[in-house]
């Protein structure tokens, strides 16, 4: 079927309107927030009701065309990457929020909610949705549960997939599948984990039923400067060995602070090597009582400066360089390309003088915040996209940054996901039989590949062309042998 | 250590060549859950496919233990199936860490793995989160006797599909699990046990309406006319608390809250209700350490897992609540019911409150105790089996006898 027969195919099922074909109507959905990678779709289809979407995959299927489903577009990997010869689904129009439940203290939702909507319904109830990843202004809920996005919260409170309890969701045949249930588990496997963070591979989601939080009485922050990042790690580490789970911990190295502090004046320490920022929420006494520890903690730690907020503004003051962070790389740079590793902690000081030595080699700059409390880095690699071969050099420099995550005992993805952009490194992290399980998941799902092809999982004869090494346990295969 | 992984393998892949069923099993405590376990060479009612029935092994993983790697700053544990839950605690507790979805245990012998093969969680599942969220990272044998790992030791991990979590609470039938990696945290500085007289309408308005709030409650169980209420945290944060909601503080609340963990609570042993239990409900219900020994002959136990808000469920026999009110269970004399209206009833029921129920622990015959799944669900849930386990060797109709 080409693509004037399929545009005519969809419009017996959506109105004329929702059926995009010509490319200037195409443009806006080339990419998403990863803007290196462009592509037009062959259609764009924007169905408003979950039958409308039952009818545009039947007819995908029937006619074997690829399908990518998109939330609002904010991904950072890659993974809503229109196919040439397919359908980019827009989840965009089925944005309602069906129930607010505040009693059960649930949210029924649509994929295309923003995240931070879901916040501001909750709101007259004492109630929030917990994961918020730093795009929550603009990112869709259905695009969260595809990422099994986190934020700056949660190793207290927990990703997407611990504040969900229940999907619809639409299968490359166009059944519907109930996964989850409204009580706190299901019968049989734990098909909610396995479709949160499947990056649009094995379904398309039509709603989704979120766990809201009771807003906590109050919450107040520690700024900590620290003139060493080693000091600055520890420091992370002590706070969690005197039995503390901080709300947030957030670092940021000396040319994030100083690239921020231009931006948003925070008040941030210039000469520090390392800022570290401690959340404490609870009750007020709580509070009172772990600010108090954090404060003697990082004391001990060898901090240069230490200051807690005095009121709710200082504290959004404090939090405000931190969230600028990606605007301020923007703004020092033509282009930035962020990274996405997770390493242990206490492999933090190695990996970021690798970092530092990987700078100087490429001849780029490398800004570093760290989610400090659940070892996410995101360093960000500036660079000009207008100067030639500075895009391959930031790509490579990120690509070595993955590797030593892997070797340090992490992973080459904490929240972004692997789209298409760390597709090679997939081939680095994981073995041929590993993969192989990856590619039986996908098919009892979506046996014939339609599901957003090419992305999330590398097939086997990639990582082959692409003779990744795979490190294992942080073991390299032929450790004899130089790397560089 | 790489000899016993080896062995699994070998045995797997003996088993695949023979299409013999392969029962895992470590310390057996669990042995009581699920559709009935076929015993060692003797054919019971499950039958899959063309199975010869006669051929039915242990792998018995109770011998693959330790703790491989542990960093308490990291918040990260990493241990071999086979490790016991107590060794596994005894070693958190050092640390001042602890498993935070309370596993029960069931018995002494009670594995890591069974833990997480089965993936029940105890009373602080409802604050805390259940087993599948503190799952990070596993390593498994899958169907063909391959070596595979997933997930990893750090806290956030987008890469590939989540197998971990999947493999949670599977009961067994995608693959062996050799080691599994767990986030821990840290044990709360005080906890404090409160009790309410109430009635049940009235305790499912106070759980739900309390759990909207931010207070520090860790538990909570209704039985007999009594909301029992755990709160952990802070000091200061646990004595705000309690001076806002009132009730009686309790002394003998670990003890209590172990009864309802390991299921030693009299409620369990299916003895009348009423006030005559209420002594056993304070400091002399510990049997924590001893084994479990099961609810007394023909009593049906259900876990009904429900929205919990959900108002008191009119059902036979007598009910115990707890997570809020999302969990119900369900005692029932089976000897003088009609099982199969039972079963409908109470299957009727859990669906009609957005959940499931399942037949927890029963003497009759074990055979579907899962909630029926949806065709569509059954049919990607067969698909996944045959994937992990072309042969279907692993616990064949332990959790459905389709798969």
């Amino acid at each position: 079927m080409n693509s004037f027969e399929l545009a005519a195919r969809l419009r017996t099922v959506l109105p004329s309107n929702s059926v995009l074909h010509d490319t200037e109507d195409l443009k806006p959905y080339e990419c998403d927030g990863l803007s290196a990678y462009r592509q037009l779709p062959m259609i764009v289809a924007l169905p408003q009701t979950e039958e409308e979407v039952v009818e545009v995959l039947r007819i995908c299927h029937a006619s074997k065309t690829p399908v990518v489903a998109r939330g609002a577009g904010t991904g950072l990997s890659g993974g809503a990457l229109p196919h040439p010869k397919g359908v980019l689904l827009s989840l965009a129009k089925l944005k309602r929020i069906l129930k607010i439940d505040p009693f059960a203290r649930t949210a029924q939702v649509q994929p295309g909610v923003r995240n931070l909507a879901i916040s501001e319904a909750a709101a007259p109830y004492g109630l929030y949705y917990a994961p918020d990843p730093s795009s929550q202004i603009a990112c869709s809920i259905g695009g969260n549960v595809a990422e099994n996005s986190g934020g700056v919260h949660c190793l207290k409170y927990g990703l997407t997939v611990h504040n969900i309890l229940k999907l619809r969701v639409i299968t490359i045949d166009g059944e519907i599948l109930e996964v989850g249930g409204e009580g706190l588990d299901a019968p049989g496997y734990d098909l909610l984990a396995l479709m949160t963070g499947s990056e649009g591979m094995l379904g398309v989601v039509t709603e989704v039923t979120v766990k809201l939080t009771p807003r906590p009485e109050k919450a107040q922050v520690v700024m900590a400067a620290f003139n060493d990042i080693r000091k600055a790690g520890n420091a992370v580490a002590n706070v969690i060995a005197a039995g503390i789970i901080p709300a947030g911990m957030e670092m940021m190295d000396k040319i994030t602070t100083q690239a921020v502090e231009e931006y948003v004046h925070a008040g941030y320490n210039l000469d520090a090597a390392a800022i570290l920022l401690c959340e404490s929420d609870g009750t007020t006494e709580e509070v009172a009582e772990e600010i108090e520890r954090i404060g003697a903690i990082m004391n001990r730690s060898g901090a240069t400066e230490i200051k807690a907020s005095r009121d709710e503004a200082e504290r959004l003051r404090f939090w405000a360089g931190r969230k600028a962070a990606f605007p301020a790389a923007g703004r020092v740079s033509p282009d930035y390309y962020c990274m996405d590793g997770t390493i242990p902690r206490k492999r933090l000081a190695d990996v970021l003088s690798g970092i530092e030595a990987l700078s100087s080699k490429y001849g780029l700059r490398c800004m570093n915040v760290f989610h400090a409390g659940d070892g996410n880095l995101h360093p960000l690699i500036l660079y000009d996209a207008n100067r030639p071969g500075e895009l391959a050099l930031a790509e490579e420099f990120g690509a070595q940054i993955l590797q030593m995550c892997i070797k340090a005992g992490g992973t080459i993805t904490g929240e972004h996901g692997v789209g298409i952009e760390k597709i090679d490194q997939m081939c680095s992290q994981f073995e041929a039989s590993e993969l192989e399980i990856f590619h039986a998941i996908k098919a009892a799902f979506d046996p014939e590949e339609l599901l957003n092809p090419g992305k999330a999982v590398p097939a086997l004869r990639r990582c082959a062309e692409h003779g990744a090494m795979h490190v294992h346990r942080g073991e390299e295969k032929f450790p004899e042998l130089p790397r560089f | 250590m790489q000899y016993l992984i080896d062995q699994f393998a070998d045995a797997i892949r003996m088993a695949a060549g023979r299409n013999a069923a392969l029962h895992i099993r470590g310390g057996g405590t669990k042995d009581f859950y699920g559709n009935r376990m076929i015993k060692c060479g003797k054919p019971a009612s499950v039958t899959h496919g063309s199975h010869d029935e006669s051929e039915v092994n242990i792998l018995d993983v109770a011998s693959y233990a330790g703790v491989v790697d542990y960093e308490p700053t990291e918040l990260v544990i990493t241990a071999c199936s086979g490790t016991r839950l107590a060794d596994l605690e005894a070693e958190l507790f050092k640390h001042g860490q602890m498993l935070a979805f309370e596993p029960p245990r069931f018995g002494s012998g009670a594995t890591l793995g069974g833990c997480i093969a089965t993936g029940l969680s105890g009373p602080r599942r409802a604050s805390a989160g259940a087993a599948r969220d503190f799952v990070l990272g596993v390593r498994m044998l899958d169907g063909k006797g391959d070596d595979l790992s997933f997930g990893g030791q750090v806290m956030k991990n987008v890469a590939g599909y989540d197998v971990s979590r999947l493999m949670t609470g599977s009961m067994g039938t995608l693959g062996v699990l050799l080691e599994v990696s767990l986030k821990v945290l840290p044990t709360p500085a005080t906890e404090l046990t409160l009790r309410f007289r109430m009635r049940e309408a009235e305790a499912i308005e106070a759980m739900n309406k309390w759990a909207g709030k931010p207070l520090p409650i860790s538990a909570t169980c209704f039985c007999d006319g009594e909301l029992t209420v755990r709160l952990s945290g802070a000091q200061p944060a646990v004595r705000a608390a309690h001076a806002r909601l009132g009730g009686d503080e309790i002394t003998g609340g670990g003890a209590f809250w172990e009864s309802i963990r390991e299921q030693t609570h009299l409620f369990f042993q299916g003895e009348k209700g009423g006030r005559e239990d209420k002594g056993h409900n304070g400091d002399k219900g510990d049997k924590g350490d001893k084994e479990t020994k099961g609810n007394t002959p023909n009593k049906d136990l259900w876990r009904l897992s429900i929205k919990s808000t959900t108002s008191p469920l009119v059902l036979p026999g007598k009910q115990l609540i707890e997570w809020g009110g999302a969990l119900r269970w369900l005692i029932i004399d089976a000897a003088d019911t009609d099982a199969e209206a039972v079963r409908s009833a109470v299957r009727q029921a859990a669906s009609d409150a957005g959940g499931h129920a399942m037949l927890f622990r029963s003497d009759g015959p074990r055979t579907d105790v899962f909630h029926p799944l949806a065709p569509a669900m059954m049919k990607i849930s067969r698909h996944l089996k045959e994937k992990f386990d072309p042969k279907g060797i692993f616990n064949p109709g332990r959790m459905y006898p389709q798969i």
